[in-house]
């Protein structure tokens, strides 16, 4: 039965060591669920969290997985609007790795709020002012249309093809994609900028709070720019791990360097805007609360270090990487898998050391560490994502030139093609 | 509604608390739990996690000060860019225009605690636990006040039980107006050195608004541009500093320590 699920040319290892394989991150999965029904059932008190703490490692999940799902709207956007070809080989990866993000965070955020039966209230009396609101409604809506582009990946499995509807289905599904990709996009922008908008609009929290443009603070545009430009390198930092594990060639080069500039590029043009953000607040938002912008990082351990890192470190040197022409194909994941680091370290400032800093003269420097459940339900959700990824690489077209590069690749080591059924793999 | 209100006359209720005569004896936060219906958390609950809608801190020691200072913090209920009234995503926050009193719909909560974000005093707290009483103190309830539930945030909103009691007490009478003494939150009138003072600040005459125009009276944090109606009062300078600083102190002991 396996077998026939299989892709044909897709050669994977057999289905017993795959389920060893996944047995731990079953196992994780498990009791993530367990941590979950503890947290439904007996409310919030079992996390860390409290009244000044208010949000934890879910949030900074939460934002950190969206960044790094936008490999699927910017993906698609840059194939179906842009007609980027090159990116036709990945693109079906960024759809599932989309979703896989996506779905997460909808999760975390069902588990994070305290009367979750309560979240169509934000359908029925919306607060048009708030920022909430409008993640609460472009994440709901995005999730649907990455549902919808992750059907027909499901239906070209090999099994569903026989079935003449599913064909059907997923040829009409195949026409609309351009729509969802141009849906994906625009609601993607919204909601990316409105996770931004969450805290550059917290007038009570000048270290976060920003100078407006228009409707939206200067958060808005520097997290939908810093995760269109992480989306394609966390792309090519799966794709990398998922080779590796796999013993399969899965991208050509010409759609990793593709991807790899297009990160630098957005990546340079980003740490070019937080740069003169950064500017601005020292300048004129913290001085204008009353606030000298370096007494906020009097505090230990969120020193001065860490504004450099997120700028510097983890910005401003990937991007010179991925956008170098010159750059060997070596450097481009380290330098990838650091531009992905360097999001989650701004995800982490804006959440985390926000809410540590004081704002009262007579109240004191906090500090959070996450309880057992927490880092459970955490856990539980990075499982999830190794599991439908890993089922949907078994099973599903991810990669669409992989059948052709393997052969490619061993036609240039002389291994005769006929041996490759006995090629174990490891996902 | 009162008169005044019905008329477009706008009240706005604050309050003002004179630093200098609080002894800090917390007397404020009993009054406000008992007449919220707040529930006590359970044992060994951090005291983070408690539930006050008034909250005494404790300043002094830094540089410069002759003392210490107890300063009684509640919602400030901000009338500019109300902080948690913008971001709440259901509309759960309101800043009522007739008397410019900040309230929770406790009912359309869905607890995600943006607000509690928003808030720069750190006035409002969350139902971790689900609302338990000791067996007999159930009797003892305010029946003005309905409890809430787990998973939902609450703050002050200056004994809103008491507001439509003293409505209800004035359309009895056939007044339309509410006499100052008539309508005072709990807090105000349990305090023994009577540091705090309630009313209208829109009210040119009334006490509150003499004493929030007094030279001692400042805000906390007023250069946030939220503009609280809570004042308070100090003859202290480095009282009034600490409503205006925020980070500079703490900022400074920490880089000397």
């Amino acid at each position: 039965m396996d077998n026939l699920l299989l892709m044909r040319g897709g050669r994977r290892s057999p289905l017993r060591g795959f389920l060893i394989r996944l047995a731990p991150w079953a196992a994780l999965l498990t009791l993530g669920i367990y941590s979950a029904y503890l947290i439904l059932s007996r409310g919030l008190n079992q996390t860390n969290m409290d009244n000044r703490f208010v949000f934890g490692l879910w949030i900074f999940t939460d934002l950190g997985v969206i960044a790094l799902g936008a490999g699927a709207f910017f993906t698609g956007a840059l194939l179906y609007l842009l007609k980027r070809r090159e990116l036709k080989a990945v693109i079906n990866s960024a759809v599932v790795l989309g979703f896989i993000c996506y779905s997460s965070a909808v999760v975390l955020l069902a588990l994070d709020v305290g009367q979750p039966l309560r979240a169509w209230f934000t359908f029925w009396h919306p607060n048009a002012h708030s920022m909430l609101t409008e993640v609460t409604f472009c994440i709901s809506c995005y999730l649907f249309v990455l549902t919808v582009e992750y059907l027909p990946v499901i239906l070209r499995n090999r099994r569903l093809r026989q079935v003449p509807l599913f064909l059907v289905l997923e040829f009409q599904l195949h026409k609309v994609m351009p729509i969802l990709a141009a849906i994906g996009a625009f609601l993607s922008f919204f909601h990316q900028g409105s996770l931004g908008g969450l805290f550059g609009v917290l007038r009570g929290r000048p270290f976060a709070y920003r100078e407006g443009l228009a409707l939206w603070p200067s958060t808005f545009f520097l997290f939908i720019l810093s995760a269109a430009a992480v989306g394609p390198s966390f792309l090519l930092v799966i794709t990398w791990i998922v080779s590796k594990v796999s013993g399969r060639r899965l991208m050509p080069p010409e759609a990793r360097r593709l991807l790899a500039r297009i990160s630098g590029y957005m990546l340079l043009v980003y740490v070019a805007l937080k740069g003169a953000d950064t500017l601005v607040w020292i300048n004129w938002t913290a001085p204008a609360a009353g606030l000298h912008p370096f007494w906020f990082y009097a505090y230990q351990p969120f020193g001065t270090w860490v504004l450099f890192s997120e700028i510097v470190l983890f910005g401003l040197l990937p991007a010179l990487i991925l956008s170098s022409r010159r750059s060997r194909g070596r450097w481009l994941v380290p330098a990838a898998a650091t531009a992905c680091a360097g999001v989650l370290l701004n995800r982490f400032v804006m959440t985390i050391q926000t809410l540590s800093l004081p704002t009262l003269a007579f109240d004191g420097f906090l500090t959070y560490i996450p309880s057992w459940q927490e880092v459970a339900a955490f856990a539980g959700i990075l499982a999830y994502g190794v599991l439908v990824y890993s089922v949907s690489f078994r099973y599903l077209p991810l990669y669409a030139q992989e059948r052709r590069l393997t052969l490619d690749s061993k036609a240039e080591r002389h291994v005769p093609v006929k041996e490759e059924r006995h090629v174990s793999v490891g996902v | 509604m009162t008169a005044k209100e019905k008329n477009g006359k706008r009240v706005r209720y604050g309050m003002v608390i004179d630093v200098d005569r609080c002894t800090g004896c917390g007397a404020c936060m009993i009054a406000c739990a008992v007449e919220n219906n707040v529930p006590s958390t359970p044992p060994g609950a951090p005291v983070s996690r408690a539930l006050h809608a008034l909250r005494v801190y404790r300043a002094g020691g830094g540089p410069g000060a002759d003392g210490v200072a107890f300063f009684p913090v509640s919602c400030q209920h901000c009338e500019a860019h109300t902080p948690c009234v913008s971001v709440c995503p259901q509309n759960a926050v309101e800043l009522d225009p007739k008397t410019g009193i900040v309230s929770q719909v406790a009912s359309r909560c869905l607890g995600c605690r943006y607000c509690m974000a928003a808030c720069p005093y750190h006035a409002r707290s969350f139902n971790w636990w689900d609302p338990t009483w000791p067996k007999g103190m159930e009797q003892a309830l305010n029946p003005d006040v309905s409890p809430r539930m787990r998973g939902v945030v609450e703050k002050c909103n200056f004994c809103h039980g008491r507001l439509h009691a003293a409505r209800a007490q004035a359309a009895d009478e056939g007044r339309r107006d509410l006499r100052p003494d008539e309508f005072q939150p709990a807090c105000v009138e349990a305090c023994p050195t009577g540091a705090m003072v309630f009313g209208d600040l829109a009210d040119e005459g009334s006490e509150v608004a003499r004493l929030a125009r007094s030279p001692a009276a400042f805000r906390l944090l007023e250069r946030l541009g939220t503009e609280p109606k809570v004042y308070y009062l100090s003859k202290r300078p480095w009282v009034r500093q600490l409503g205006q600083a925020s980070l500079q102190r703490r900022a400074e002991e920490n880089t000397d320590g």
